[in-house]
């Protein structure tokens, strides 16, 4: 049984019908990702995954449970966390005090304690600014801050919306090797990205949004190989 | 170009026009006149002419700063110049004041005022004094800023203290009369209307040399605080804690009948701040319509506690007379209820909708409350009078002195409950709300229920205040519940800082307690919340005792670098 799975989900802000009967699976310890043009699709469909969004049609199973009963707060609680879109971190508060939010759901303190400790083996560059102010952070170091906060959870399926948006090279470079630590530790990651190269170098399977719609569904081998994925996504013709 | 040309006259010319309309600007609405029958020191200046003489200074010392890098005495010079041009702006005032009979337009350009702008002289000798005196206030003004920095703040901070003390004179002598043996000791210190001038120059020096002592040694002070070891330095805070409740419980047999009255009015305001504080400080929930659980909690109380039932004895027509202690729980838990009601429609908006359908729903509350359709049950316009009092065995909470202890212990209870709160799940998930109501979802905050504990703390605090103001002044009417009473409450936790707990009472202390002290002030209410909240955006938007993320906020001390950014603001008391 797959650990995540969308059955024909159709998603709406107000009339704009933004996800037209999208399925996908994602089996635990895989990084499956997601790739389309703006406005495809890729973060309503994370939304709608975590409970941001209703969907009005279909069902979203969490290891063949259906969440549509659930709200937001309780799909965090059941494992699944999103770092959303934009590095939200809360800029008022230090990079610390924004991990601990992050633990919101675990009320432990010692628990707490060691997560942080683990984002900061994870990101280093966040230990030495752990008093800064978030919102002081530089982009980069704010979508490490806002990657970290989402573990501090221990998710069992982590919802990334495209964390290499805004860096430079070398700052993607280790973004996404972090990305492959997290899933040599086991969690499952779907991933949302606009730079297709990278998803598909370190993903198991892709698909491909397009209106809303699934219009691909591959091995992330395969789909570096299709001819309209080059085209369309990794810029060659 | 030569530098002595580029020098700035023309600064110094505007600095002194703007002070000079500020001082036409106090004189004309009547403050300068009406303030005047209360000496500062006694005769030596009365309050009417301190605001003068602060208009005039403030324009000297910006002059100054504005010249700054030109010589000392160039410095002096603009500030002269500046009180020059804003005294001859009070001089232009003084003359065209009868023939042009301006009192038909400002009906507090009168005689009286122009006497106390002459010095009561003759006008043409008035008009030099005044002159004279300008130039040389404005001077002064410039010398502050000449001032090293460190001496600079401790004079103003005396000069601040020889004021307040001043306004406060009377009370404070009361105040001594009940403790005779300092009564005497200080009694050299007031003059028959004022401070005396030996008291003044007094009050001057020991803050002055305090405040720079305290600048020269306190840091070694509290290092060596901060190094005792944890136990030590949080026994030392319970014991500061427990000597300042001590105080507070002798407070009454100090302060008599009308002090106290003064205290409790002030207590109950830091009640309903408190809570306003957890909803919109704490939160981020802006709320203007706070007065509805007021007046729910004093209405619930009312109803059920009032004897005058029936055509005759009152208005209502049904009562069930409970005792005062029946009655509070009610009243709050009926407070809470509104609170979570009107809680649940607001919960998706935001921002400035949100004032919006909150304001509203204090207007309704007043609108219901005057109603003939619920007259019989509430009273309409007449109101509930005799509304019952708390007792304990014979312990009657019926005077000021008596009440003191409720309301005393009232806040004690809510600032407990904000203190743990703020500390836990729901201070972290209000936190969260506060700062990104998307992000806290995301995290896992649960924004139905993290929203309406916000509304319901906050209504039950506010319910709790009304309830005991109900019984305090004895009789309800709906005016007393108008929209000033939410802006009150809000003015004042803005000026205190926002979702800070020491601000609501030094908030509270200012925008009720002086008002109340001060009669002069009542009538200038509005008047002085305007100036004060706009002086506090302008020089301490996180207001007089801030908590330590908002301070953060508008007073950044460290960049994405790590190195100091903008100036690095000590407030005094720390953090908190
Ligand atoms: N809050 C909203 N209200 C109305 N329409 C929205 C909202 N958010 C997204 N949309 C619309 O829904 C569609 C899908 O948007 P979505 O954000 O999912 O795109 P995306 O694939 O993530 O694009 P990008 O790569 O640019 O982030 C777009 O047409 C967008 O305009
Ligand atoms: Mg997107």
């Amino acid at each position: 049984m797959a650990i995540l799975e969308l059955e024909n989900v159709h998603s709406y802000y107000g009339h704009i019908h933004a996800l037209k009967g999208v399925s996908l699976i994602v089996e635990e310890g895989e990084i499956v990702t997601l790739i389309g043009a703006n406005g495809a699709g890729k973060s309503t469909t994370l939304k709608t995954i975590s409970g941001l969004l209703r969907p009005r049609e279909g069902h979203i199973r969490l290891n063949g449970e259906d969440l549509s009963a659930y709200k937001a707060h309780d799909i965090v609680s059941k494992g699944v966390v999103q770092v959303p879109e934009g590095r939200r971190v809360f800029g008022r508060l230090t990079v610390t005090e924004n991990l601990e939010m992050g633990a919101y759901t675990r009320s432990n303190a010692s628990e707490t304690a060691q997560a942080v400790e683990r984002v900061f083996h994870l990101f280093p560059r966040l230990k030495e600014r752990h008093n800064q102010l978030a919102g002081t952070l530089s982009g980069g170091e704010q979508q490490m801050l806002a990657t970290g906060r989402a573990l501090m959870a221990y998710p069992k399926v982590l919802l990334l919306d495209e964390p290499s948006m805004g860096l430079a090279p070398v700052l993607v470079d280790s973004i996404f090797d972090t990305i492959k630590q997290l899933h040599r530790e086991g969690t499952t990651i779907l991933l949302v990205e606009q730079n297709a190269r990278m998803a598909l170098q370190i993903a198991d399977r892709g698909y491909v949004l397009q209106t809303g719609q699934v219009v691909l569904n591959d091995s992330a081998q395969n789909l570096r190989q299709n001819e309209t994925v080059q085209k369309a996504y990794l810029g060659i013709s | 170009m030569n530098k002595k040309t580029s020098f700035n006259w023309l600064g110094a010319i505007q600095i002194g026009l703007i002070g000079g309309v500020v001082a036409l600007l106090v004189s004309l609405i009547g403050m300068v006149e009406e303030f005047s029958q209360r000496d500062i020191i006694s005769g030596v200046i009365t309050m009417g002419q301190t605001l003068i003489v602060i208009a005039i200074l403030m324009a000297g010392y910006f002059a100054a700063s504005r010249a700054a890098g030109e010589a000392a005495t160039m410095r002096a010079i603009s500030g002269a110049l500046a009180g020059l041009v804003a005294s001859a702006l009070l001089t232009g005032l003084v003359v065209i004041i009868p023939p042009l009979n301006l009192r038909s337009i400002f009906p507090n350009a009168s005689p009286a005022l122009i006497n106390i702008l002459t010095f009561n002289q003759e006008t043409v000798v008035g008009i030099l004094y005044l002159l004279i005196t300008g130039a040389v206030v404005g001077t002064l003004g410039g010398l502050i800023d000449i001032l090293p920095a460190q001496i600079r703040r401790s004079v103003v901070l005396a000069l601040f203290w020889v004021g307040l003390l001043g306004l406060l004179q009377e009370l404070i002598r009361v105040t001594l009369t009940n403790m005779p043996q300092v009564g005497a000791a200080l009694k050299w210190m007031f003059g028959s209307r004022g401070l005396s001038i030996p008291g003044a120059v007094a009050v001057f020096i020991v803050v002055a040399g305090g405040n720079y002592l305290w600048a020269a040694r306190g840091g070694q002070v509290q290092d060596r605080f901060r190094a005792l070891p944890p136990t030590q330095r949080r026994a030392s805070q319970w014991g500061g804690a427990l000597v300042v409740i001590a105080v507070l419980l002798y407070l009454p047999r100090i302060l008599g009948p009308y002090l106290s009255e003064v205290a409790n009015i002030v207590g109950l305001f830091i009640l309903a701040g408190l809570g306003l504080n957890i909803v919109v400080g704490f939160a981020g929930l802006l709320d203007l319509g706070y007065v509805a659980f007021y007046a729910i909690g004093a209405y619930v109380m009312g109803v059920l506690t009032t004897n005058a039932i029936g055509q005759n004895a009152g208005q209502i027509v049904f009562g069930p007379e409970f005792s005062f202690w029946q009655a509070l729980p009610i009243a709050v838990g009926a407070a809470v209820l509104f609170g979570v009601l009107l809680g649940i429609p607001v919960l998706k908006m935001r921002g400035d909708y949100l004032a919006i359908v909150t304001l509203g729903f204090g207007e309704i509350i007043r609108i219901l409350a005057l109603s003939d359709f619920l007259k019989p049950y509430i009273g309409g316009s007449q109101g509930i009078v005799e509304v019952g009092q708390g007792e304990i065995g014979n312990f009657v909470f019926g005077t000021p002195q008596t009440l003191y202890y409720m309301i005393f212990a009232a806040c004690l209870l809510a600032v407990f409950i904000s203190w743990r709160l703020r500390d836990s799940r729901p201070g972290r998930a209000w936190k969260a709300l506060r700062e990104d109501e998307d992000v806290a979802q995301a995290m896992g905050i649960n924004l139905v229920a993290t929203k309406l504990l916000a509304f319901a703390t906050g209504a039950a605090f506010s319910g709790l205040s009304g309830a005991i103001f109900a019984s305090k002044v004895g009789s309800i009417y709906p005016h007393s519940f108008n929209l000033l009473f939410s802006i009150n409450v809000l003015a004042l936790i803005i000026i205190g800082g926002m979702g800070s707990l020491p601000g609501v009472f030094v908030g509270a202390l200012i925008l009720a307690g002086l008002p109340e002290l001060l009669r002069e002030f009542a009538e200038y209410r509005l008047l002085m919340y305007g100036a004060l909240l706009i002086v506090m955006m302008l020089t301490r938007p996180e207001g007089f005792w801030p908590e330590a993320t908002h301070r953060r906020e508008l007073h950044e001390e460290f960049g994405a670098e790590g190195e100091p950014r903008a100036e690095i603001v000590k407030t005094p008391g720390g953090a908190r």
